[in-house]
């Protein structure tokens, strides 16, 4: 019988074909799995002033599609009443109960739902043209800067993306973690186009 | 071989390919296309009519072509391209359409994805119009994506005009160039803006490696979709030149003339030796003059009265003879012309080629896509786009702006480039000479012809859409880019109404044909749907799992050991459970938090049960009902606290129910002080089931007090392994003692390992839905969407103990007091049990009232219901099956026929619970 | 593939949103009185208009929220998009 209940990551099978995948197209791209990060799923009603600075570390976004950094973590505008606050420190469970008390006045609940999602990193100058090949949103730099997040569709998957700057353009994925094989499996074949080509290829010009 | 030197800017002639076309081998050059091999080749017809098996040869040089229709056999199967539209690569194997073309019979190993692009300004067509447009757009800093459906920029241009006063084809080069260096300006050629939708939207194909040949590199995409959303959209897309119509037009060696004097400069080909140009317009004159210096014998037909003066000079010098006044009447020769009828007295002229000018149609395509509206012009002869759409710009040939100068002039505001103004002489608008209309092809692709036309007129159709389907004219792979406007004039002709009042026939996507494979892009194979997974879903693959597809949830049906077939192993699953004990991954069920305090009031008016009244630490089966009373979902209820429930939804209905119930809360009743949240991949839900389940709970959770009276059947609780929480439940869904495990995902795959090693002792049983399945059917629970359909109330199913009584309304208690809701004879789930204890009965069998002598009676036979779930039972030892029937409840005991391929088969009904119905299982 | 403006998100492909019919149509404040014909046009009787049409929509695959638009159901237009918010009278489900 095991002594310790060990985490899984959720992509955990995908880990090793992401970095391999890196490897061949480093600088151009890297994806890289995100780390297991406690998340809350908060919801109170948007009235102007938020408590919640000391408990998260930090301020509510409220402009739709942003999101600002907290202690150890982020809060992520998912709607007009919503939340996802992310720490890489806290306990799910303990968090959950301190944001509640500090929500519950304020027609709020807190819901800990840090096993519900699951991401990966994208990174490299081509992280938003593979994103292109199954996103509708427009994710070029000035449209989607660093600090934008969006709720929408990648290939036929709901997704959160983030868009961050680490020294380069960074794009998190975040999927629900039943989809995140299909998503895993979508990065990878949409990051086929993305290889380079064969050197004796002349399809960019035959002036060898 | 008329292969002309000092033509053919898009060929390298320095290297050549080969291809087979209808078993011949021909041999080209790249920038060849399959027609300008084949004419270069002096071949005519290359295949046959689709209905008359008249010979078809090449009419066009581009999309319009009507009857130039090609087989591609290798290097991969597909039916019906264009030879004009092909371009050659070594080996390719053609051949002409006889009809119609034939699909691949094995599978499209190619790639093909899709890919989204935003821009300030999108240009359809690289053309002179759609260069200045897009470089106009560049140099003002918009982004800018410019497609165009050659290989190669230039639209018409021949490379004999001059822009800015050098030669066109300079121009275009260095427009490219100077696009080529803005960061911000996309160019792609050989894509075709094939669809315009709402707001800005275009879809285009890009062609991306046929043209490679085996040079194509691998792991590129054969065909991109693309998914332009634009700010703004120019349409520069040019004209397609039309022909009249004559008696025996469809004869191979009839072209436009544009497509002569195209293929003369793009490909070196001179498509005749003996010309004869029939024009109504001025633009013919070039192309019989460029075939004349090519060294061409040229006669010019122009129907028009006089001989524009600037033309008639020219073609003087260049030894062309002009007749004016003229039409061509017919055509004469076997599987090519010979010659042609011209004239009243229909004097027959040799020629090997004919060359027809009926005037040009401005492609307005993606103009009608998104609803534009077209009106006639009465000079050109043709329909040209309406009122502006909003941010969609037409210019040049597209928007009836012909001459190249005022076209440059259009697209190009303030910088416009220009070129020397040529003269122009009104066009004269012919759709038809005098002839056998039996034999003059309006839609030479569909073999439709003018006397198709009068039989539709005459039908009483007048509007061009009610003629095109009626005739097909217009549906063939080119959808009339030549033959609608003709078809519409014909129309008016024989109709004596004036073409202003007709309105032509709507186009719609897409322009030119686009394969399947395209559209579907990665989705297939197992990108073809999402595929969701719970979180130990490793541990079902390496435990031997079979799966089903439960909506897109991927669950393990059984878990066959060697030498088992699933019918073995589920006997055996079910077994284990009934006897000792058995675990099954549950995940996949949908689960809301609804927190809050009014949630005990959300939750009594969606579930036909009173929840309100449940305590903490308690479980409620709960039912759910529309407003009609049926029940579309069931799950549990778990109060967490008086302000906190935790609901579970059935695995397909997870993500309907929670919008329901955020309908309900966000536009019924705002005020609630509710919030709901999806958890369903949060927890991982394991099921311990079976009569050593407690000892195995009580192994895995040392500590925890598993008795009946510390942990009571449909109570929960928490507790922790190893610093994590851990939630149990004793819920049921097989009438055996049961726990469900609920943990956060992250240590789903090592407590299963923990459960499954705590088990080993009582020789736990990984089981699957199948045996799921077959225990709760046993106990005569409902799986939703399986003994449901839509019209099953929770009476009907025998759980109307599940609906309160108390309650003042909640969804379906009105449709409940409807008289038809208390009908007797509704249709009632109930236990078939096959009198010979060994037909399973197939799921969805009729059931019928049963006959003494065994056969079926003659139709009509009453139908009293169907079979909705059907096993084999270990713990019968037989099949049983649970149906809907018709007043099922009081026909308990009655024998019913169910046919069964051709035999009828006697199934005693009894009521649904056939194992345990006493209950006495549960509690161990 | 149009785009619909959600009053949260901005603007979003279609394909994101979830169409939940007639808007306006509430809940009938105590169901046991009405008589079954009236029960029934509530369930099942929707306005059916050719022209401007209130309706619900869910802008299912972003923020979830449910919101009300009016659309020209000959073009398919959207002429006005809002959240629902306080203009409706408060109800309370009966128990």
């Amino acid at each position: 019988m095991a002594d310790t209940l060990t985490r899984t990551h959720p992509l955990e099978a995908w880990r090793t074909a992401f970095a391999a995948l890196s490897e061949e197209l480093d600088p151009g791209l890297a994806i890289e799995l995100a780390p297991l990060t406690t998340a809350l799923d908060l919801r109170v009603d948007a009235t102007g002033v938020f408590p919640f600075a000391d408990v998260l570390g930090g301020p509510l976004p409220t402009a739709p599609n942003t999101w600002t950094p907290i202690r150890d973590g982020r809060a992520v505008w998912l709607g007009p009443d919503e939340w996802l606050v992310t720490s890489t420190t806290a306990s799910g469970p303990r968090w959950e109960d301190e944001v509640r008390a500090v929500a519950g006045p304020h027609r709020g609940a807190v819901v800990d739902v840090s096993a519900q999602r699951t991401g990966v990193r994208l990174r490299g100058r081509d992280a938003r043209e593979l994103l292109s090949f199954g996103c509708a949103l427009d994710l070029r730099p000035a449209s989607f800067p660093a600090g934008s997040c969006a709720q929408t569709l990648l290939g036929q998957s709901g997704v959160l993306l983030l868009a961050d700057d680490d020294g380069g353009p960074a794009l998190d994925v975040v999927v629900r973690a039943s989809f995140a094989g299909y998503v895993a499996g979508w990065l990878l074949d949409a990051a086929e186009e993305l290889r380079p080509l064969p050197h004796n290829s002349d399809q960019e010009g035959d002036e060898t | 071989m008329t292969r002309i030197d000092g033509y053919g800017h898009a060929l390298d002639r320095t290297r050549t390919s080969t291809v087979t076309v209808n078993g011949r081998r021909y041999t080209g050059h790249p920038g060849d296309t399959l027609a300008s091999v084949l004419l270069a080749h002096d071949v005519g017809a290359i295949g046959t009519g689709v209905k008359y098996g008249r010979p078809r040869g090449i009419t066009a040089a581009w999309t319009e072509d009507p009857t130039g229709l090609v087989q591609i056999e290798e290097p991969f199967p597909e039916p019906m391209l264009l030879a004009s539209t092909v371009e050659i690569t070594e080996g390719l194997v053609a051949r002409g359409v006889n009809g119609q073309g034939r699909l691949a019979q094995v599978p499209d190993h190619a790639r093909y994805d899709r890919r989204h692009t935003h821009c300030d300004v999108f240009v359809v067509g690289a053309g002179p119009a759609g260069l200045t447009a897009a470089r106009r757009a560049a140099r003002d800093g918009s982004s800018v994506v410019l497609v165009d459906d050659r290989p190669t920029p230039g639209g018409t241009l021949t490379g004999t005009e001059r822009i800015d006063g050098k030669p066109a084809l300079a121009f275009v080069d260095d427009v490219v160039a100077e696009l080529a260096a803005h960061p911000d300006v996309t160019h792609l050629q050989r894509t075709t803006a094939f669809g315009h939708y709402d707001d800005g939207f275009v879809l285009a194909l890009e062609r991306r490696t046929d043209h490679l040949g085996s040079e194509a590199p691998a792991g590129r995409s054969r065909q991109r979709v693309h998914r332009i959303r634009a700010a703004r959209i120019v349409l520069a897309t040019g004209a397609i030149e039309r022909p009249v119509v004559f008696e025996d037009n469809d004869r191979p060696g009839v072209m436009l003339a544009s497509a002569a004097r195209d293929l003369l400069h793009r490909h070196g080909v001179l498509a005749g030796r003996d010309v004869v140009v029939a024009t109504t317009t001025d633009s013919a004159y070039a192309a019989a003059l460029d075939l004349a210096a090519a060294g061409a014998r040229v006669q010019v037909l122009d129907a028009r009265a006089e001989v524009p003066p600037s033309w008639a000079d020219r073609c003087a010098a260049a030894g062309v003879a002009v007749t004016a006044g003229t039409t061509v009447r017919g055509t004469v020769g076997e599987h090519r012309v010979h010659g042609v009828l011209v004239g009243d007295d229909r004097a027959e002229m040799p020629c090997d080629l004919l060359l027809v000018s009926g005037g040009w149609t401005p492609t307005s395509h993606l103009v009608s896509h998104v609803g534009g509206t077209l009106a006639y012009d009465e000079a050109l002869g043709a329909f040209v786009p309406g009122e502006q759409l909003a941010g969609v710009d037409v210019v040049g040939a597209a928007k009836g702006t012909f001459g190249l100068a005022a076209a440059l002039r259009e697209a190009g505001g303030d910088d416009a480039p220009t070129a020397p103004e040529e003269p122009s002489t009104p066009s004269l608008v012919v759709w038809r000479t005098d002839g056998d209309p039996s034999r003059q092809f309006v839609d030479i692709a569909r073999d439709a012809t003018v006397a198709d036309v009068a039989r539709a007129v005459g039908a009483g159709m007048t509007h061009p859409e009610h003629v095109k389907r009626y005739t097909t004219i217009g549906t063939a792979h080119d959808q009339g880019k030549t033959s609608g406007m003709l078809a519409a004039g014909i129309i008016a002709e024989l109709t004596g109404r004036p073409i202003t009042a007709l309105s032509p026939t709507t186009f719609r996507p897409p322009f030119t044909p686009v394969g399947f494979a395209a559209l579907a892009g990665c989705q297939r194979g197992e990108l073809f749907d999402p595929v969701r997974t719970t979180a130990i879903h490793d541990r079902h693959v390496r435990a031997g799992a079979e799966f089903e597809d439960v909506g897109q949830w991927r669950r393990p049906r059984y878990y066959p050991q060697p030498g088992e077939d699933m019918t073995a192993a589920v006997l055996r699953e079910c077994v284990a459970v009934r006897t000792r004990v058995g675990i099954m991954d549950g995940s996949a069920l949908g689960k809301i938090d609804v927190q809050g305090p009014d949630a005990a009031v959300l939750l009594d008016h969606l579930y036909t049960n009173l929840m309100s009244s449940l305590k903490v630490g308690r479980v409620r089966y709960g039912v759910m009902c529309g407003h009609d009373g049926m029940v579309v979902d069931d799950g549990t209820v778990l109060r967490l606290a008086e302000d906190r429930f935790l609901v579970t939804t059935t695995t397909g209905n997870a993500a309907h129910v929670l919008d329901s119930m955020e309908e309900w809360l966000q536009t019924e009743w705002p005020h609630l002080r509710i919030r709901l949240t999806s958890v369903t991949e949060h927890w991982s839900v394991f099921a311990v089931v079976g009569p050593r389940s407690r000892a195995v709970i009580a192994r895995a959770f040392p500590g925890l007090n598993v008795s009946n009276a510390g942990f009571g059947f449909m109570t929960w609780q928490d507790t922790g392994l190893d610093g994590v929480d851990v939630r149990l439940a004793r819920i049921s869904f097989s009438g055996e003692l049961a726990y469900e495990v609920n943990v956060a995902s992250w240590y789903a795959s090592a407590l299963w390992d923990h459960l499954v090693a705590a088990g080993e002792p009582e020789g736990i049983t990984r089981y699957g839905t199948e045996t799921m399945h077959v225990l709760r059917a046993e106990k005569g629970f409902p799986i939703i969407g399986q003994d449901t359909d839509g019209t099953v109330s929770p009476h009907d199913l025998g759980i109307g103990w599940a609906v309160s009584t108390k309650k003042a309304d909640f969804v379906g208690k009105r449709s409940f007091a409807r008289a038809v809701n208390h009908d007797p004879m509704r249709k009632q789930l109930v236990s078939l049990l096959p009198t010979d204890a060994t037909t399973k009965l197939p799921e969805g069998s009729q059931i019928v009232a049963w006959c003494d002598d065994g056969a079926l009676p003659p139709p009509p036979v009453p139908m009293l219901g169907h079979v909705t779930s059907s096993y084999l039972s270990a713990e019968l030892g037989r099949p049983f099956a649970l149906a809907l029937v018709t007043g099922g409840r009081e026909r308990i005991g009655e024998v019913v026929g169910v046919p069964v391929g051709t035999a009828l088969v006697p199934a005693r009904i009894g009521g649904s619970v056939l194992v345990d119905p006493e209950g006495a299982r549960r509690d161990g | 593939m149009q785009l619909i403006l959600c009053p949260h998100c901005g603007p979003r492909e279609e394909t994101e949103f979830c169409y939940g019919g007639e808007a306006g149509v509430p809940y009938p404040d105590d169901p046991s009185v009405l008589d079954d014909e009236q029960w029934a046009r509530f369930v099942f009787v929707r306005a059916n208009p050719k022209g401007a049409f209130t309706e619900r929509w869910s802008h299912a695959a972003g923020c979830r929220r449910w919101f009300t638009a009016v659309r020209d159901t000959r073009t398919h237009r959207f002429l006005d998009v809002e959240s629902i918010g306080a203009s409706q009278p408060p109800t309370t489900p009966r128990r």
